[in-house]
């Protein structure tokens, strides 16, 4: 067990696997039964295979019901998944879409109930309590960041600091001034920061900070390492999505050895990206998810589209909720370039060992003569920055030569200015594909 | 005997040298002396001026990278062989140059170079043995 005091809303991550079942199994029948009753696109879609609420016996038939996709929020735009009349919605939340229409998302008083423990059980499981003041950078506003971490920090009992993100200045006046011991954010937002901080001189001897909750955007353990070396502090991973509640679908606990479903409200599967089959504990595919008490917009087997596996066996600090593996890669954000798959993980990979540090970088691809090109732009930074040409000049290569070695593949790297490459919500844009369609060769 | 110089990255597009210029000058700073080190994807701004600290955190504040170096400001006679002889006695001391660049304003009949060598204390005594001027702070700020 963790030596730090637990939040009581933790206990659900203590059960035993057979009481666990139970409260999922009986969760799944009434939120298929709704969804059935309530939601047109799902009774329809139950119906095209023959199936109705009573076909739900075991938490294995889940794998009986159709697939959701982003699409279909998309689709149904705004409230066309909504199991509830508006009366009783209390909250809506919105994705921004990176075509048209954003998607979203509604809540009850009873689902922000929910929302509000697991991203408390999400804090608790990082080792936060009533104790420690949080800045919480995320976001405020129609991104569920903001709120989400906002309200579950408060429900701890813990101060928070409702500064959401940006004004890198005042973060760190108040980071110093308020005795701030935690901070959520996106963890490129945090790295920012790192570097205002050292460039303020003051460095992070003289904060508090102890603890950083980061979600939002995929990263990498070696930008944890990263993180907590050069801040001093331990770095959390969080996991959530805004079709399925926001922050607190998942979180490491002080192991920091991938992240607790918190399984009670959200039922799990790994399938097969390609066929949908679902596979075995231990397999990598893509996550599954279903909301097993969201009453304003239930959600039934939603592709993440977000690349992991399960980890079945019980983890050290005693929780019983499985856990998955960190997420670094979507099957979505994967980029086929000269008919070779590439991740922006594996580009962030390669940097980093060149540098130990990560620069904010965009890919850029482009097509030339029929032939795909990729760029990567690297943000200069004072750590990287030298006097001479030639030792500049050395820095490029040996970045293109990493990437190169890691995913086999040439790219040219140039080192660009600081802050020129676009950041939305603290989040970098990772890729930028300027490939026309219809010039393939 | 060094004296510090700073220099920023820039990208090599149109209109980046100016904005680190312009706002040296909105605070006030006179820039000594520059020279610009170029690729065809970036470039390295070096400039000296009096107040190095404060021109440092203005360009700092819109958000360049700056690096602060030490370098030489040698007094070299203005005629022929005065450079070579210059670079003779680094070059037996074993010192290496990585650049220079020439000051704008002449000190009597002596041109004054600026110079970055990899190794500038060891570069300052060489010199100074074999009795070549360099200008400390002081003299070199007066000349501008």
């Amino acid at each position: 067990m963790s030596a730090y005091p637990i939040h009581p809303d933790s206990y659900a991550d203590f059960l035993t696997p057979g009481e666990l079942h139970r409260i999922q199994l009986h969760r799944l029948q009434t939120v298929v039964r709704a969804s059935y009753e309530r939601v047109a696109l799902t009774r329809q879609r139950m119906q095209e295979r023959g199936l109705n609420p009573e076909h739900i016996r075991t938490l294995a038939d889940v794998a009986l019901l159709p697939f959701m996709q982003k699409t279909d929020l998309r689709d149904t735009y705004p409230y066309g998944l909504f199991a509830r009349p508006m009366s009783e919605v209390v909250r809506l939340h919105a994705s921004s879409g990176t075509t048209g229409k954003p998607i979203v998302v509604g809540y009850t008083r009873d689902d922000l109930n929910v929302w509000t423990s697991v991203m408390t059980r999400t804090m608790s499981a990082a080792g936060l309590c009533a104790h420690d003041v949080i800045q919480n950078a995320f976001g405020y506003g129609l991104f569920t960041g903001g709120l989400g971490a906002h309200y579950g920090a408060e429900a701890l009992g813990a101060t928070v600091i409702p500064i959401s993100g940006g004004n890198t200045e005042r973060q760190i006046m108040v980071m110093q001034d308020f005795g701030v011991t935690a901070i959520c954010s996106t963890p490129s937002y945090f790295l920012h920061l790192i570097e205002a901080i050292e460039a303020s001189g003051n460095g992070f001897k003289d904060l508090q900070l102890k603890v950083g909750v980061f979600g939002a955007e995929p990263w990498t353990d070696a930008m944890r390492a990263h993180i907590q070396e050069r801040a001093g502090i331990k770095a959390y991973d969080i996991y959530g999505l805004t079709e399925i509640i926001g922050p607190g679908v998942a979180a490491e606990c002080c192991r920091q050895d991938g992240l607790h479903v918190f399984e009670d409200h959200f039922l799990m599967e790994i399938v097969d990206p390609k066929t949908g089959q679902v596979l075995p504990d231990g397999e990598e595919g893509e996550l599954v998810l279903t909301t097993l008490s969201k009453q304003a917009m239930p959600v039934i087997r939603f592709r993440t589209h977000d690349i992991t596996s399960i980890h079945p066996e019980p983890c050290a600090c005693g929780r019983t909720i499985r856990r998955i593996r960190r997420i670094t890669h979507r099957s979505d954000d994967m980029l086929i370039i000269r008919g070779v798959n590439v991740f922006p993980s594996q580009i962030e990979a390669a940097l980093l060992k060149v540098e130990q540090t990560l620069p904010h970088y965009q890919i850029v691809l482009s097509r030339r003569e029929g032939l795909d090109q990729m760029e990567v732009q690297v943000e200069m930074t004072e750590a990287m920055f030298r006097d001479k040409v030639s030792a500049l000049e050395q820095l490029q290569k040996k970045m293109a030569h990493a990437i190169e070695h890691v995913i086999g593949l040439r790219a040219n790297v140039r080192l660009v200015e600081p802050q020129s490459i676009a950041r939305s919500q603290g989040k970098a844009k990772r890729v930028l594909d300027q490939r026309k369609e219809g010039s393939t060769p | 005997m060094t004296l510090k110089q700073l220099s920023v990255f820039l990208e090599n597009k149109p209109g980046r040298l100016s904005q680190p210029c312009k706002a040296l000058a909105a605070a006030g700073i006179n820039i000594l002396t520059l020279s610009l080190a170029d690729t065809e994807q970036f470039g390295i701004l070096r400039v000296m001026v009096r107040e190095w600290e404060k021109a440092k955190a203005v360009l700092e504040k819109i958000g360049c990278v700056v690096n602060v170096s030490d370098v030489l400001a040698v007094e070299i006679p203005d005629r022929p062989g005065g450079m070579e002889a210059i670079l003779s006695i680094l070059e037996t001391s074993a010192v290496n140059v990585e650049y220079m660049y020439a000051f704008t304003l002449k000190r009597g009949s002596n041109a004054v170079m600026i110079i970055r060598v990899d190794n500038p204390e060891q570069a300052a005594q060489a010199l100074q043995q074999h009795g070549v001027a360099l200008l400390d702070a002081a003299a070199f700020f007066r000349l501008a």
